[in-house]
């Protein structure tokens, strides 16, 4: 999976739970360069929602790929600016 | 060909009016431009304001919730606390925050029992488990991680007086000294308003 980006970098959010998996994920892309790709994984399965609605509503940020395997939700995202 | 000659001077004397009008013109266009974009970005960036007024502990969860979420898409966020509010960002008693067994319908016992000495304290313990079991914050890291993030925990002055509060009591980086007119000046400003 993570084979088809080139990831920046892993955010590891299992076992933690709304907000955090968001919160983070900002804080992580924040510290990118345009054109990076952050993989995030976590255990919350409200995470798929809320990725989704947090890249949509946030300017300079691009949802790639979302992967649900094994209690596991991994989500690229790429900052674009 | 007579006529050449007066009609240059004037053409000369026109076009050093013509500079200096240029000049100012170019200068309200840019100050014109800078205010658009200004503009653009304020329709871009959304507001919320939260008013916060219970301080157990299980309502102190959704505004602090909101709150981080919020600034995580990049929204500027104001939350005003008050009353029992106060206790979320009072850096001793928000670590020691209430759960009431009474008066909660979900809660496993009858009011009858939860009204009983001890329960409250039996309430919180449960939730408080609960919480670490399933990888929820902590309101203190909720309020850190609020604060980095930039929002606006505030802390209404009238009511820090009124329980007898210190301005010292309260988490680094909270703010003091606000009233109800900033309040309703955040909430004219903001997109999303909340009374929790």
């Amino acid at each position: 999976m993570s084979s088809e980006y080139q990831t920046t970098e892993t955010l590891d959010v299992k076992g933690q739970s709304c907000p955090m998996p968001i919160v983070k994920t900002k804080q992580s892309i924040d510290d990118l360069e345009a054109g990076d790709v952050l993989e995030v994984v976590a255990t919350d399965s409200g995470s798929m929602s809320d990725i989704q609605g947090w890249a949509d509503g946030t300017d300079g940020v691009e949802l790639l790929e979302q992967v649900e395997e094994d209690d596991l939700y991994t989500h690229y995202v790429k900052k674009t600016e | 060909m007579s006529t050449d000659n007066p009609t240059t001077a004037v053409d000369d004397a026109d076009s050093d009016v013509d500079a200096a009008e240029l000049q100012a013109l170019r200068e309200r266009v840019e100050e014109l431009e800078e205010s658009m974009a200004a503009v653009d970005t304020g329709d871009d960036q959304k507001k919320m304001t939260i008013v916060a007024t219970q301080g157990s502990f299980d309502m102190a969860y959704p505004p602090l919730i909101l709150a981080s979420t919020a600034a995580a898409f990049g929204w500027e966020v104001v939350v005003f606390h008050t009353f029992w509010g106060l206790d979320i960002l009072h850096e001793e008693k928000s670590k020691d925050l209430k759960l009431s067994a009474v008066g909660n319908p979900n809660m496993p016992v009858p009011n009858a029992v939860a009204a009983l000495p001890g329960m409250d304290k039996m309430a919180t313990k449960m939730m408080q488990k609960k919480i670490d079991d399933n990888g929820t914050a902590t309101i203190e890291e909720l309020i850190d991680l609020s604060l980095e993030s930039g929002v606006d925990l505030q802390a209404c002055q009238m009511t820090i007086e009124l329980m007898d509060y210190d301005e010292d009591d309260f988490y680094d980086g909270v703010t003091t000294g606000v009233g109800a007119a900033t309040a309703l000046q955040h909430m004219a400003e903001s997109d999303i308003q909340l009374l929790v």
